[in-house]
């Protein structure tokens, strides 16, 4: 098979949003929404999906930018994760967010890639990228979860048939935020939580978020809740450039003297959707601030973790992570 | 006298006896094939590499320049368009789906840029979107319409004269094998015209989307200190 090339295929250049859902209306799951075209272009030259029309929503300056408003911040879609990492306003209120933007894969796809393409990118699995027929490709099989299957990268936590991960950077820090994702189809807008966004496989195993083929994430935004706190992010890879997280942690903490007032954490790579950590937060609420506090937390964390035959390394790694973003406090 | 093939041993040059047998089921069918019977096992493997490469290059190549696309959709992008490529307007024909790394390379004929991974995983196709570095392999042609585009084919004087990045990775050895370099040109000089006076730490960072499979990569942030300095 031809693995070099792209398909052919048809391509749309809207210029605003109203026209692009018209065309996702038109084509349905034949059509594709195409933001930074990362994960997107090697689905395609990989022939792993095989659309006929793509929806280029470059062109639409509805989705692009910053702004300060009322209660925080909005950022539209297919704002580069470049821009998110750079930008002043967010390294002031929101430098979780910038963080975990300059921790994805490499600069020159940071240039290009989109927060809203980074939050619904496909996940990683080997096994599902290779184009066999899983369960997440609409068959009755998984193959990561099997003695022999190289595991290493799966998840820890709420497999259901389907032991993928989420791939995202910015996911966990976004759900650690409290953020808002906006969602408007033909029939209307929506806004969903950040933290209900994704899908796990039990609900729905073909899908990573709760975007139907014909919605279009158009602005993600974070209120002011968090705003100057204290914030840690980490990302363990194999690689610094390039590679998915093993494990990452996204931590928002209010801190006031020796005490924690208030705490939001989520990890990535433990879970097909952003972990998000409420055991540590209710332990970490009102807790001192010191080495035990930080050790109980760790340990928390993990609590239930289900490692499959080679991740277990995730648990030790989660745990100092989880341990390290207190400390850090 | 039976045959005995040991397994695995179907590799070309491997083969176990020089002339196919007519009664051997693989060798039967290479003579039904081949229309003849005096052609040897490794003649027609030879053959059916040199014909394979002829008929995969051909797809290669004619797939970037025709593509056999069936019937528009309509209302698609128009194919004909102008691109802005190191200060020249040009005329190219674009499918839908092309990459800028295609267009550049097979239809602009400029191939300084190269292809190596095809996945936005290693940098070799690097060039720069109005001073921006991006990946041409993971950028479609027409998303970059109206705006500038640099290979590295751009970057020397009218008077032949190499970019100040181009001459310090020269001085410093930058390029071994030398298939990274037109990639690792392309980085450097987007980082420099970012940031003029970056410290090692930072041009290490701006370097990172890029591999060197010989591993020259003090080298080339030797190279890019020398710019900064020289610049």
């Amino acid at each position: 098979m031809l693995k070099d090339m792209m398909p052919h295929v048809e391509l749309f250049q809207p210029t605003d949003v109203d026209n692009a859902l018209a065309l996702m209306g038109r084509f349905g799951s034949d059509g594709w929404a195409l933001a930074g075209g990362h994960d997107s272009l090697a689905w395609f030259k990989d022939r792993g999906k095989r659309p006929s029309a793509l929806i280029d929503l470059a062109g639409i300056s509805e989705l692009l930018g910053i702004r300060e408003t009322s209660d925080g911040i909005e950022i539209g879609a297919m704002t580069t994760l470049t821009e998110i990492e750079l930008h002043p306003m967010i390294r002031e209120k929101f430098a979780l967010l910038a963080d975990a933007a300059r921790h994805v894969a490499s600069p020159q796809i940071r240039n290009s890639g989109t927060l809203g393409g980074n939050v619904c990118q496909d996940t990683r699995c080997w096994y599902y990228r290779l184009g066999v027929g899983c369960y997440r490709a609409g068959g009755n099989t998984c193959y990561a979860d099997t003695p022999e299957a190289m595991n290493r990268e799966h998840c820890l936590f709420g497999a259901d048939r389907c032991v993928a991960v989420t791939p995202s950077d910015t996911a966990p820090a976004l759900v650690a935020l409290d953020a808002t994702m906006v969602i408007r189809n033909g029939q209307g807008e929506r806004e969903v939580k950040a933290e209900d966004f994704f899908m796990r496989p039990g609900i729905d195993i073909t899908r990573m978020t709760v975007l139907n083929p014909a919605d279009l994430l158009t602005t993600i935004r974070i209120p002011n809740t968090w705003a100057g706190a204290h914030f840690y992010f980490e990302k363990v890879a194999d690689r610094n450039t390039w590679d998915f997280a093993l494990v990452s942690v996204a931590a928002a903490m209010k801190v006031s003297g020796d005490r924690i007032q208030d705490a939001r954490i989520a990890c990535g790579g433990v879970e097909c959707v952003p972990k998000r950590l409420t055991g540590v937060e209710k332990l970490l609420k009102g807790a001192l601030l010191n080495d035990e506090t930080a050790d109980a937390a760790g340990a928390a964390a993990t609590r239930g973790a289900k490692p499959l035959n080679y991740n277990h390394f995730k648990i030790p790694l989660m745990e100092n992570l989880v341990k390290r973003a207190v400390r850090s406090a | 006298m039976t045959d005995v093939r040991p397994a695995g041993v179907d590799l070309p040059g491997a083969a176990v006896h020089p002339r196919p047998h007519a009664d051997d089921p693989f060798d039967a069918a290479l003579l039904m094939l081949e229309g003849r019977r005096n052609v040897s096992r490794r003649e027609f493997i030879k053959g059916v590499i040199a014909s394979g490469v002829a008929v995969s290059g051909a797809t290669y190549f004619g797939a970037a320049c025709t593509g056999l696309a069936p019937a528009p959709l309509g209302g698609g992008v128009e194919r004909l368009i102008s691109l802005n490529v190191n200060g020249q307007v040009r005329r190219v024909d674009v499918l839908p789906g092309e990459t800028l790394a295609m267009t550049l390379r097979y239809k602009l004929g400029l191939t300084g840029t190269k292809l190596g991974c095809d996945r936005g995983e290693c940098g070799a196709c690097t060039v720069l979107i109005d001073d921006v570095a991006q990946y041409s392999c993971s950028t479609l042609t027409h998303r970059v319409r109206g705006q500038e585009i640099t290979t590295v084919e751009g970057l020397e004087t009218p008077s032949g004269e190499l970019h100040p990045v181009q001459q310090a990775f020269i001085d410093e050895l930058g390029p071994q094998c030398g298939f990274c370099t037109p990639g690792q040109v392309m980085s450097a000089v987007a980082l420099l015209k970012a940031n003029p006076d970056p410290t090692r730490e930072e041009a290490r960072a701006a370097m990172a989307g890029n591999l060197c499979r010989c591993g020259a990569y003090d080298h080339y942030l030797n190279g890019i200190m020398r710019a900064a300095r020289e610049a």
